[in-house]
C-alpha cells in the first residue's frame, strides 16, 4: 500500500527539482524547515524522529538538500518528510508537510476489531512496521 | 436636523404620550462609540413620510430600552447609559435604503449568551410598522464581549494538528442521495469516498434518524467505514455524524455514542438554535470532538438584500458560539454567493483582526482577540475542474466538499475522490512553485490528467458545469453621505 499522509501523496514522487521548489516556498514564507523520519507512519504517530533541529535560519537550498541527503543515507528504508513551520502569532504550527522518501515495500496497517456489547466495535489500528511491534 | 417636530418647539422629554425616538436620546449625531460598545449597521427602508433619522432612532430605541410611549419609570434608571444610540445615517445612493449605525453599551448584554444578544438586537424591531424593511448588515463585537464566549471548540490550527493534515484544503463529500439509503449502503459510500482520498464525508442536514435509517445504525456502519479507510490509507479520516435531534437530551445521547465509537467529528444544524449550539460547542471542547455546523435554514433570512440578517453576522455569532466548521459559500457553486461578500465572510471566520472594508460588506473593524478561527466549508455544486478558481477565491484553510463531484464520477466513488485529491494537490504544488495557477489552472489540471485517469474522467464529464447567475446580495461599496 501507499500511505497518503502529507500534502502531496497523491502525486507521483517528486523529483529533486520539485522538492527544491517546495523548500524554496518555505524559505520565501519565512518558515523554519525541518526533516523527520520514521519506520512507523501510524496515522496517530505525531512524533517522527527529528533529523536535527528545525533549521530556523537556513536560507540555502543547497544545504537543505544536503541535510536531506544525509538523512536518506542514514535511513534508506524509512519514511522521510519535510516540514515548513510558521511561528507567527495565531498560526504557530506546521504549514506544509510532505513525504519525500518511502520504503520500497510499504507494510501498511492492521485493523483490529474488538466486539463489545450492543453491536459496538472498538477499533485499533496497528502498524505492520518493525519498530512498532 | 430631520426627525424633530413640525411645530418647531420641542416638548419635554418626559411629557406623557408619544415623543419622537430621535428626541428621546436614541439619536446622537456627535456620539463617539466607545471601544467596549457593540456596534450595528442596519439597512432600513422607512415607510413613506417617515424621516430616516427617526426610523433609525426607532430601531435603536426598540432594540434597547424604549417602548411605544414615554414611561416615567425610565427616570428610575441612568437611562442615558442604557439607551442605544444611532450616531450616523447614510443613504444608499440610487435606492430608498439607508444604513443606520447604532451603538449599544456592553452592559445591555448578558455575558456569553447569543440568545440574549440576539433577543436584544433582532428581537422586536423587524416587525416595526414604521419601517418598510430592515436588515442587520454587520455587527462589531468588542474583545471585551467576545472574551465572555468560549469560541470554537478547537479552531483551524488545532484541527489540522489533530488530523495531521497541512498545507492544502481539506476535502469532503456529502453522502448522496441525501435520503433513502439504508445504514449499510450509506456506510459503503463513506468507505469508498474516504479510501479514494477524501478527508471527510458528511451527513446531510436532514439526515437525523428517519424510518429508513436510524441514527445508531448509521453511526455504527459509518465508523466501520472510517476505520477501514484510515487503515487502508494510513491517514486520519472522519465522517460528520449529524447529532441534530428534537431535544438536547437526545443530542447528547447521540454525541456521546459517536464519541465512544471514536469519531473525530460530529455535526449539528443551525436549526437547533443558538443555545443548543453553544451547549454542543461546550460538549465538543470537553470531549475533544470537532464540531461541524450546517447552516440549514439561513437562506430564509440572509439572502434578500432588504430583509433579515446578513450571513456575516451569523458567521460572527457562530464564531462566538464555538463551532469549528461552518458552511460559508463557494462563489462558483450552485448556491448564492457574491465573490466579494464571500471573501468578507471567510476573513470574518478565519482572521484574528479584520479592517472595515465596504467592498466586502465589512462595515466595522473586528478584533477577535485570539478567539480561535472557524474553518469555512465550501459545499454545493463544485467539482475538480474548478480547483484553480476555488484555491484562488477561498485559499487553503477551507473544507472543499464535492458531493455530486465525488459520488457522480462515472468510474466509482473512490475514483471521484481520487480525482478531487489529485486536482487539489497538483494545484497546491503549482501555487507553491510560484506559477500563475489561476490562469494556468486548466492546463495544470489537464497535464495531471495525463497520468490520472480518475481526474481525466472528472474533467471530461463536468467540464461545462457552471452556475452563472447574478447574486441577489452584493455589497454596495458606496461612499458615505450623511443625512443629517
Amino acid at each position: 500500500m501507499r500511505i497518503t499522509q502529507g500534502t502531496f501523496s497523491y502525486l507521483p514522487d517528486f523529483t529533486e527539482e520539485q522538492i527544491k521548489a517546495q523548500v524554496r516556498y518555505c524559505f520565501d514564507n519565512g518558515w523554519a524547515f525541518s526533516i523527520e523520519h520514521t519506520d512507523d507512519p501510524h496515522p496517530r504517530n505525531s512524533y517522527w524522529e527529528m533529523w536535527g533541529l528545525p533549521m530556523f535560519d537556513l536560507q540555502d537550498l543547497h544545504q537543505a538538500m544536503e541535510r536531506l541527503e544525509e538523512c536518506r543515507k542514514a535511513f534508506p528504508q524509512h519514511y522521510i518528510k519535510l516540514n515548513g513551520y510558521d511561528r507567527t502569532k495565531g498560526r504557530q504550527t506546521t504549514m506544509l508537510s510532505f513525504i519525500v522518501q518511502r520504503p520500497e515495500d510499504e507494510p501498511g496497517f492492521i485493523l483490529d476489531r474488538t466486539e463489545a456489547q450492543d453491536r459496538r466495535i472498538q477499533y485499533t489500528i496497528r502498524s505492520r512496521s518493525r519498530s512498532a511491534n | 436636523m430631520a426627525g424633530s417636530n413640525n411645530s418647531g418647539k420641542k416638548k419635554s422629554r418626559w411629557a406623557a404620550g408619544i415623543t419622537p425616538y430621535a428626541e428621546m436620546g436614541y439619536y446622537e449625531a456627535d456620539y463617539e462609540p466607545k471601544a467596549t460598545d457593540i456596534l450595528c449597521a442596519f439597512r432600513l427602508v422607512p415607510q413613506a413620510g417617515v424621516d430616516p433619522i427617526e426610523a433609525a432612532a426607532a430601531v435603536a430605541g426598540e432594540s434597547s430600552t424604549a417602548t411605544w410611549t414615554v414611561v416615567w419609570t425610565d427616570r428610575l434608571t441612568p437611562y442615558e447609559h442604557y439607551q442605544a444610540k444611532c450616531y450616523r445615517v447614510d443613504p444608499v445612493p440610487g435606492t430608498d435604503q439607508y444604513i443606520a449605525y447604532i451603538a449599544y453599551d456592553i452592559d445591555l448584554f448578558e455575558e456569553g449568551s447569543i440568545a440574549n444578544l440576539t433577543s436584544s438586537i433582532i428581537g422586536n424591531v423587524f416587525g416595526f410598522k414604521a419601517l418598510k424593511s430592515l436588515r442587520l448588515e454587520d455587527m462589531r463585537i468588542p474583545p471585551h464581549y467576545a472574551k465572555t464566549f468560549q469560541g470554537p471548540a478547537h479552531g483551524i490550527v488545532m484541527e489540522r494538528e489533530y488530523l495531521n493534515k497541512f498545507g492544502r484544503p481539506l476535502l469532503g463529500a456529502t453522502v448522496k442521495p441525501k435520503l433513502g439509503l439504508s445504514a449499510r449502503n450509506y456506510g459503503r459510500v463513506v468507505y469508498e469516498a474516504l479510501r479514494g482520498g477524501l478527508d471527510f464525508t458528511k451527513d446531510d442536514e436532514n439526515i437525523n434518524s428517519q424510518p429508513f435509517m436510524r441514527w445508531r445504525d448509521r453511526f455504527l456502519f459509518c465508523m466501520e467505514a472510517v476505520n477501514r479507510a484510515t487503515a487502508s490509507t494510513g491517514e486520519i479520516k472522519g465522517h460528520y455524524l449529524n447529532v441534530t435531534a428534537g431535544t438536547m437530551e437526545e443530542m447528547y445521547e447521540r454525541a456521546d455514542f459517536a464519541k465512544d465509537l471514536g469519531t473525530v467529528i460530529v455535526m449539528i444544524d443551525l436549526t437547533i438554535g443558538y443555545t443548543a449550539i453553544q451547549s454542543m460547542a461546550k460538549w465538543a471542547r470537553r470531549n475533544g470532538v470537532i464540531l461541524h455546523l450546517h447552516r440549514a435554514g439561513h437562506g430564509t433570512y440572509t439572502r434578500q438584500k432588504t430583509h433579515g440578517v446578513n450571513f456575516r453576522v451569523i458567521a460572527k455569532w457562530m464564531r462566538l458560539a464555538g463551532v469549528d466548521h461552518i458552511h460559508a459559500g463557494t462563489v462558483v457553486g450552485k448556491l448564492e454567493g457574491d465573490p466579494n461578500a464571500i471573501r468578507g465572510y471567510y476573513s470574518t471566520l478565519r482572521s484574528n483582526k479584520i479592517d472595515a472594508d465596504l467592498s466586502q460588506g465589512l462595515y466595522f473593524e473586528q478584533d477577535w482577540a485570539s478567539l480561535p478561527a472557524v474553518m469555512p466549508v465550501a459545499s454545493g455544486g463544485i467539482h475538480a475542474g474548478q480547483m484553480h478558481q476555488l484555491l484562488h477565491l477561498l485559499g487553503e484553510d477551507v473544507v472543499l466538499q464535492f458531493g455530486g463531484g465525488t459520488i457522480g464520477h462515472p468510474d466509482g466513488i473512490a475514483q471521484g475522490a481520487t480525482a478531487n485529491r489529485v486536482a487539489t494537490e497538483v494545484m497546491i504544488q503549482a501555487r507553491n512553485e510560484g506559477r500563475d495557477f489561476l490562469n494556468e489552472g486548466p492546463e495544470i489540471l489537464n497535464k495531471a490528467a495525463r497520468w490520472s485517469p480518475e481526474l481525466r474522467k472528472a474533467l471530461d464529464i463536468w467540464k461545462d458545469v457552471t452556475y452563472d447567475f447574478e447574486s441577489t446580495d452584493v455589497p454596495d461599496a458606496v461612499g458615505t453621505v450623511t443625512v443629517a
